[in-house]
């Protein structure tokens, strides 16, 4: 571990400028701020947090669509627990649950699918939510629940796909980032050459990285080892689970039943072709196409900075509601709910440091 | 927005749970004995002092890996009281069934309360049954009440902490919580981890009798070390520094925390104790604590400092340093 500082020391010092590496993902975020890594690295490295954060990235108008639905009489709303929190424009889950809807906490989709069995004269609707990680498990769900011929099942889907956003983030004159630390865990599913149009293009250094505080550290290293030598590739330092190509089987039964669509994210507008609809071939699995479900414009506090945090051009200490009045208990914007959002992080572990 | 409901995190012994007590309880009840909000009431007759404490469990499944509610309920209230430094005599046991509960648990149930009480010498001696419709409750729910007596001639009290004193724990964190999240409807999974609820007075009165002085206890229930370490931070307005590697934590339970993306400071124990006592007299504590079986895994955790005032911090194994936030209530499952 200390051989990892001082050759991030090293490097840092030889650059001699500041550098600012963006960890995409908000398991890292949050692994750097629980393990305390961030204070071990020199001033000129600084971290910034991604949109990695499935829930943070979910925009507020998918929530009012969700809270909708669970007032509906023979729906259950099955979510993952870190949606519940989240404040839409007037209420959020855990409110509506304890006004009598039903809102269910499961951990997966195929959780959803036995709730659906298990009550066949109500309608189940999961919350389909993440990125690379979990659009696989959910696709298995919609796959085994049309082989099976359930009728009580669909599908809210706001799946999101990481590269795109990244393209828009490298793009963004507003924002300077001098490395990508990238999801180990999406590249199991995706292998790890979907990031080289990143090092192509904007010629932006890229490390795979796993999620313990040491391969985070290896990960910056090897950043500022690309950077030195002039570099900008797609290097895995979390060989010991990503190959090359990723997972096979995985991605074809996402595409079987997933297809590229614009989606909005939080703070970050839409985006072309980064969400995951689901194809006509399974259109009765499609909540939003079942049970006609309408988004309308979302209201949110107009002070919250999520979505500029979600950019990495602010930190949570620039918003003027952090901690007070918005904190975990309180929460105002999803990144201070979320257990990867960039504000809990910051309320949870840094904010005596601030 | 709206917020005049019970939220389930309201009960989860984190900061809703205090925010509902600082709001709703303590402005209508707020009286001089309550006003500490330690695990048990200290009450003063003639020239004893007695600890007075109750709880409601609610767990489900009610019956787990290592334990049932009626054992969970006894040790809860006899824990409350030990680390009082009372020693626990009488108990009263309130029950509410649901209508069609199988009368053969109800009897695994009352045996494992029986025995319980057993084990440190203190008596169900008052109680009372109710029963509700089937789906109002879930098999049944227990409130137990229990009465001790003070056999130190101080007050044990979570206010008294002071910057040098040394943290301790008598073994690995987190088994209870991971052992019922185990058996847990949509969670399942495999482990061998069972709970750790057992009553502390025997293991509280070995320390005792050390004779050393003792400044606070606690057992960290609901909201985990975190939640007690924060709530005496706050309490004696002192700074409490944790060493993540001394913290014992077992290897299944780290797991099954890394997989549900929780943080093992943060889960619930039932058979754990925290120790606060002066650095001097922290080996002689601690050598008590390895004689008792319920304490050989016992260690040092951590150190008091004046600074920063009412805040806990965790030096991790990294060499870094973070807070240690108080649990905001439900323990949610991360999704990706």
């Amino acid at each position: 571990m200390k051989t990892l500082v001082t050759n991030i020391e090293q490097q840092a010092r030889q650059l001699g400028r500041d550098l600012r590496f963006m960890e995409v993902c908000g398991t890292h975020t949050m692994a750097a701020f629980r393990s305390g890594l961030r204070q071990l690295l020199p001033d000129s490295v600084r971290l910034i947090s991604g949109p990695g954060c499935p829930v943070c990235v979910t925009d507020p108008s998918y929530l009012d669509a969700a809270i909708e639905l669970c007032g509906r009489p023979g729906v259950i709303v099955a979510t993952f627990g870190d949606l519940v929190r989240v404040p839409g424009t007037d209420s959020s889950l855990e409110r509506e649950r304890a006004s009598g809807a039903s809102v269910r906490i499961v951990y997966s989709a195929s959780d959803a699918l036995v709730l659906a069995r298990e009550c066949p004269s109500k309608h189940v609707v999961f919350l389909g939510i993440g990125f690379e990680t979990t659009a696989p498990t959910v696709a298995w769900a919609i796959w085994r629940a049309a082989r099976d011929g359930l009728r009580n099942f669909t599908v809210l889907s706001a799946h999101k796909t990481m590269p795109r956003a990244m393209d828009m983030l490298a793009r963004d004159p507003g924002m300077r980032v001098d490395g990508f630390i990238c999801p180990g865990h999406v590249s199991v599913i995706t292998g790890v050459q979907i990031y080289r149009f990143i090092c192509e293009r904007y010629a932006i250094p890229c490390v795979v990285s796993g999620f313990e505080a040491w391969d985070i550290l290896k990960s910056i290293g090897m950043l500022l080892g690309q950077i030195v030598e002039g570099r900008a590739e797609v290097e895995n330092e979390y060989s010991r689970s990503v190959g090359e190509y990723g997972n096979r089987a995985a991605l074809e039964l996402m595409n079987e039943v997933f297809e590229p669509r614009d989606d909005v994210w939080r703070g970050l507008g839409t985006i072309p072709g980064s969400g995951l609809g689901i194809r006509d071939k399974y259109a009765r699995f499609d909540a939003a196409k079942v049970l006609d479900v309408k988004f309308t414009e979302a209201h949110v506090n107009p002070l919250c900075r999520c979505g500029s945090v979600l950019r990495g051009i602010s930190t949570p200490l620039d918003c003027r509601l952090f901690a007070h009045p918005c904190s975990p208990t309180h929460p105002i914007g999803p990144c201070m709910v979320s257990s990867e959002g960039a504000c809990a992080a910051y309320y949870k572990y840094e904010r005596v440091v601030a | 927005m709206k917020r005049d409901r019970i939220l389930l995190a309201h009960g989860g012994g984190g900061s809703l749970t205090r925010e509902l007590i600082e709001t709703v309880m303590l402005p209508r009840l707020e009286n001089s004995l309550l006003k500490p909000l330690d695990d048990s009431a200290v009450l003063v007759m003639g020239n004893s002092g007695y600890a007075f404490t109750t709880d409601s469990y609610v767990v489900t499944p009610y019956i787990f890996p290592g334990g049932d509610i009626g054992k969970l309920a006894v040790c809860g209230t006899i824990n409350d009281l030990a680390v009082m430094g009372a020693q626990p005599y009488w108990l009263s046991l309130s029950l509410i069934l649901e209508e069609g509960l199988p009368l053969a648990d109800l009897q695994t149930i009352i045996d494992s309360v029986h025995a319980a009480a057993a084990e440190v010498g203190a008596q169900v001696v008052t109680g009372d049954t109710k029963v509700v419709e089937r789906g109002k409750c879930e098999g049944l729910y227990i409130n137990t009440t229990g009465i001790g007596k003070i056999t130190v001639p101080y007050w044990l009290g979570s206010a008294n902490v002071k910057p040098g004193d040394a943290v301790m724990i008598n073994g690995p964190i987190g088994e209870h919580g991971v052992a019922v999240m185990s058996r847990r409807e949509g969670v399942a999974f495999q482990t061998s981890v069972t709970s750790d609820c057992a009553p502390l007075w025997p293991l509280v009165k070995t320390i005792l009798d050390t004779g050393a002085r003792i400044r606070a206890m606690r057992d960290p229930t609901r909201g985990g070390v975190a939640g007690a370490v924060c709530d005496i931070a706050r309490a004696s307005n002192v700074g409490i520094r944790l060493f993540e590697e001394a913290i014992p934590i077992g290897g299944e339970v780290r797991g099954a925390c890394d997989l549900l993306g929780l943080d093992p400071l943060t889960i619930a124990n039932e058979g754990k104790v925290l120790v606060f006592c002066g650095a001097k007299d922290a080996e002689s504590v601690l050598a008590a604590m390895k004689s008792h079986p319920a304490g050989r895994q016992a260690r040092i955790i951590g150190e008091v400092s004046a600074r920063p005032e009412g805040m806990a911090l965790l030096r991790t194994a990294i060499g870094g340093e973070r807070i240690i936030d108080m649990p905001t209530g439900e323990d949610l499952p991360r999704i990706c």
